[in-house]
């Protein structure tokens, strides 16, 4: 109870502090207010910056992480098309460096080969010469022998002239024009004289002519009277006078075989027998088959008829002595010329039908 | 037979002995022509004519051949002839009587076509061509000789001529008579087909087209000289055409054999060959390639060589068309030294023509490169075609073509030493390409500075005069600017001095050399 007292005591005290504190509080309320409202304020606005900038960190951060990202990308793109130009230069300048070789090479092969040109001309002046070099040899052939067929045909003048002058050769009495004594040899023209004979009577010349036309000769017409008064006989028709005149040569089959017709024969036997044979030994069909083979006479006959060995294995006796010295048997025979021009000759006087 | 009859009939003998030697007479006249104006004035044409018709078969023979020996002489008998309506009767007997009265009709038919184109004309309409074309038919060779000569004088004269012929179905017969053996024959049908062929193309073709050419290919290697004429004339003829025919004439094989009958002693066989070469190598680079490959171009100028005057031409010409193709070619002919044959051709001939054609050939040669201008320059052959050029007495075509081929290879030289003398003599229009081309070269090289100097050619150019801004003007300066200024500017006697000082001073000319131009 004395803490009661003490506090009743204190009481007005009390009360006095009270409203003095009262008014002490209430004198700086105001001043106090606006210095809790300020530090309230700035605590605040710390309060509110200090999370815009937590806000702007995280922002930041992000956009940060962003940027980077985005970037990093397009820097690889680039990257990438750098690369990929640096290749393509690279290989621009490869195909311009094949391109330049191969139209070098083209041009230089195809277009304006020099070498090729080169080598044509000179092949070109190779060949002229070959050309050249030939036509100046078959020049000279022909006119070798041009020259030759001159020549020859000079001498064959001159032989012509020989023939026809032959009565001009000398003689051992007379020394004749050519051959004059007071020369030391003899002209040219003797020597040729000397050497040709004389040419003979001008043979009859085979028509190589055209026949003359007979019909000319046998107007189909009415023919005039002969200029004749006697009449001359029978004459023969035109044609057949002139196939008579020209008929070539019609030799006998003695004629026409030369001499040596035998041995000719011979030696074509041997050369068709040294061409053709090639094996010497006969062909014998089962060798032994026909050897003792001995014909068998019909019962019918009476006759044998085997071979007769007089003709084949022997001819004849032995040659007797009166025939020794005597010439052996001739086989041929001189031929008799009693048919030869049978039917053959131009008047039918002989041909007795 | 009575004495009156005999007496009668002895009347008729004497006259007919009489006519066979009238007429074999006047056919041995006729051979001679002084006698033939005689006889013309004489009347002999009308006596002629009955003689035509004469009973006895040889008269006749005789007075188609008088006739005809007639007729060849000149035109107005010709011409005679065909006013006295004799051609009719000779055409209807060319089919019925025998071959020695063909042979004489076909020779009339021949020497009244022979003349001009009328009369060939009137041989065609009197129905001739289909008598002729039986006639070529017969076995006898002097019959179709006579027939295809006749067909050939026929044809000789123009394309519907010509036409006519080959309508009438000659050419495979006369493709036929090439191929017989008789050498006359061969001649007269080889003459016709070359007479039928020159016309046109389609003509060409169509001999062309029976085969002809392989049989007158055959026939090349014949050693009879006037048949070979007369091939490779025909074969000319045909090759002349188009370049397909050409083709097919040197498919045949002909080379080199041709080439080997240019050294055949007949000139004319020499110059139808030639002909011929040209006539290929006319056309296409590929065929005058093959010719020049064959060697025909050295056997030419061999050919030119050994020829003298007319028979130059067609060598020449050749050589010209091979060059003118393409500078291979032109190359190929300087190789085969055609250039210094050509040059003596130059010299050699007198005719304008000829020395036209030479022109035109140098010019084909040389405008192609300077390598060739210079092998053509190099045979001295400037100074020949200015005279040419300049001299009044050329004709006018010889003056053209000099002028083109001074022009056109001057364009393209290089060597000065032949240029030089042109300096002095040349016209304006041609001094212009000297200066042009002295303006390319000089400044290039200092030997020809200094030497272009030494021989007085830079006084010549200060000489010219020409107007400020022509063409001339600039290729000067060109040279002056070449030159250091106290050598171009100094005096005219200063020069003078200087140049007929017998050492042109070595400073002077050391200057001239290292004095490089802008």
């Amino acid at each position: 109870m004395a803490r009661l007292e003490k506090l009743f005591s204190h009481l007005e005290n009390i009360k006095e502090q009270y409203f003095l504190k009262n008014r002490i509080a209430e004198e700086n309320r105001q001043r106090e207010n606006e210095a809790a409202v300020k530090i309230q304020r700035r605590f605040r606005g710390c309060q509110v910056r200090a999370y815009l900038r937590h806000l702007h960190k995280n922002a930041t951060l992000i956009q940060k992480i962003w940027r980077g990202f985005t970037a990093r990308e397009l820097f690889r793109q680039r990257v990438n098309t750098a690369y990929f130009i640096m290749k393509m230069n690279f290989y621009n300048k490869m195909a311009v460096k094949i391109q330049q070789r191969w139209r070098g090479y083209y041009v230089r092969k195809y277009v304006h080969n020099y070498y090729a040109r080169k080598r044509y001309l000179e092949g070109v002046a190779k060949k002229n010469d070959l050309i050249r070099r030939d036509l100046e040899e078959f020049a000279e052939l022909q006119k070798r022998e041009r020259e030759r067929i001159a020549l020859e045909k000079e001498e064959q003048e001159k032989n012509i002239q020989a023939q026809r002058l032959h009565f001009l050769l000398s003689t051992k009495q007379c020394p004749g024009v050519f051959n004059s004594p007071f020369r030391a040899e003899p002209d040219e023209m003797e020597l040729r004289l000397r050497r040709v004979k004389p040419r003979s009577a001008p043979k009859e010349r085979k028509t190589p002519k055209m026949t003359p036309d007979l019909s000319n000769l046998m107007p189909n017409r009415e023919r005039l009277p002969p200029i004749h008064k006697k009449p001359q006989g029978p004459f023969r028709p035109a044609l057949e006078v002139q196939q008579q005149r020209l008929r070539p040569l019609e030799p006998s089959l003695r004629v026409a075989t030369s001499i040596t017709a035998l041995e000719e024969a011979r030696e074509e036997l041997k050369r068709q027998e040294w061409r053709t044979r090639v094996i010497d030994q006969t062909f014998l069909p089962f060798s032994n088959a026909s050897q003792n083979k001995r014909y068998e006479s019909l019962i019918h006959t009476i006759t044998p008829f085997e071979q007769v060995a007089y003709g084949t294995k022997h001819f004849r006796e032995e040659p007797k002595e009166c025939c020794q010295g005597k010439k052996p048997f001739k086989t041929v025979f001189t031929t008799c010329h009693v048919f030869d021009k049978f039917g053959r000759l131009y008047s039918n006087a002989g041909n007795i039908v | 037979m009575t004495m009156s009859q005999r007496q009668v009939l002895q009347v008729f003998e004497t006259y007919q002995k009489a006519r066979t030697q009238f007429v074999q007479m006047v056919a041995e006249l006729a051979t001679r022509p002084q006698n033939i104006e005689t006889l013309q004035n004489a009347g002999v044409m009308s006596l002629l004519r009955p003689l035509l018709l004469d009973a006895v078969p040889t008269i006749q023979q005789t007075a188609a051949l008088a006739l005809g020996r007639l007729a060849n002489y000149n035109d107005d008998l010709a011409e005679a002839v065909v006013k006295g309506d004799i051609l009719p009767q000779l055409v209807y007997s060319l089919a019925e009587q025998n071959r020695f009265y063909k042979k004489a009709a076909a020779f009339v038919l021949r020497a009244v076509a022979k003349h001009s184109p009328e009369l060939a004309q009137a041989v065609v309409d009197c129905g001739a061509l289909d008598a002729l074309v039986i006639s070529l038919e017969e076995f006898d060779p002097g019959v179709k000789e006579a027939a295809a000569w006749a067909l050939g004088n026929i044809a000789r004269h123009n394309g519907k001529l010509s036409q006519a012929v080959v309508d009438a179905g000659v050419v495979p017969l006369l493709v036929l008579c090439i191929q017989e053996p008789e050498i006359a024959l061969k001649r007269v049908a080889a003459s016709a087909l070359s007479d039928i062929a020159k016309h046109s193309p389609e003509l060409a073709q169509t001999v062309v087209d029976t085969g002809a050419i392989a049989h007158l290919a055959q026939v090349i290697l014949n050693p009879d000289a006037k048949l070979k004429r007369q091939v490779f004339s025909a074969l000319s003829q045909i090759a002349k055409h188009t370049v397909d025919v050409a083709e097919m004439v040197v498919e045949a094989e002909i080379f080199p054999a041709a080439l080997a009958c240019l050294k055949d002693p007949d000139e004319y066989v020499r110059k139808n060959v030639t002909t011929l070469i040209r006539e290929i190598t006319k056309h296409t680079p590929e065929l005058s390639q093959i010719i020049v490959n064959v060697g025909g171009v050295a056997a030419v100028v061999d050919y030119l060589g050994d020829s003298k005057g007319n028979v130059r031409l067609p060598g020449i010409m050749m050589l010209g068309y091979v060059a003118a193709h393409s500078e291979n070619l032109a190359m190929a002919v300087i190789v085969s030294k055609g250039v210094p044959q050509l040059a003596i051709c130059l010299e050699e001939e007198q005719e304008d023509h000829i020395k036209a054609a030479t022109a035109w050939a140098f010019g084909q040669i040389g405008r192609h490169t300077p390598e060739h201008a210079r092998a053509v320059a190099v045979v001295n052959v400037f100074p020949k075609l200015l005279n040419l050029y300049l001299d009044t007495k050329s004709s006018e075509d010889l003056q053209v073509k000099a002028k083109k081929a001074l022009k056109s290879i001057l364009q393209k030289c290089t060597y000065l030493p032949a240029l030089e003398p042109l300096l002095y003599e040349a016209p304006s229009n041609i001094l212009k390409h000297v200066i042009c081309q002295f303006s390319k070269v000089l400044p290039h090289d200092s030997k020809a500075r200094r030497l272009f100097v030494t021989s007085g050619g830079l006084k010549k150019v200060q000489e010219i005069k020409a107007e400020p801004g022509s063409a001339i003007q600039e290729y000067i300066n060109a040279i002056n600017s070449c030159y250091p200024e106290e050598i171009v500017s100094s005096s005219e006697r200063f020069f003078f001095n200087r140049y007929y000082s017998p050492g042109y001073s070595e400073a002077l000319l050391e200057r001239i050399e290292n004095y490089q131009p802008i």
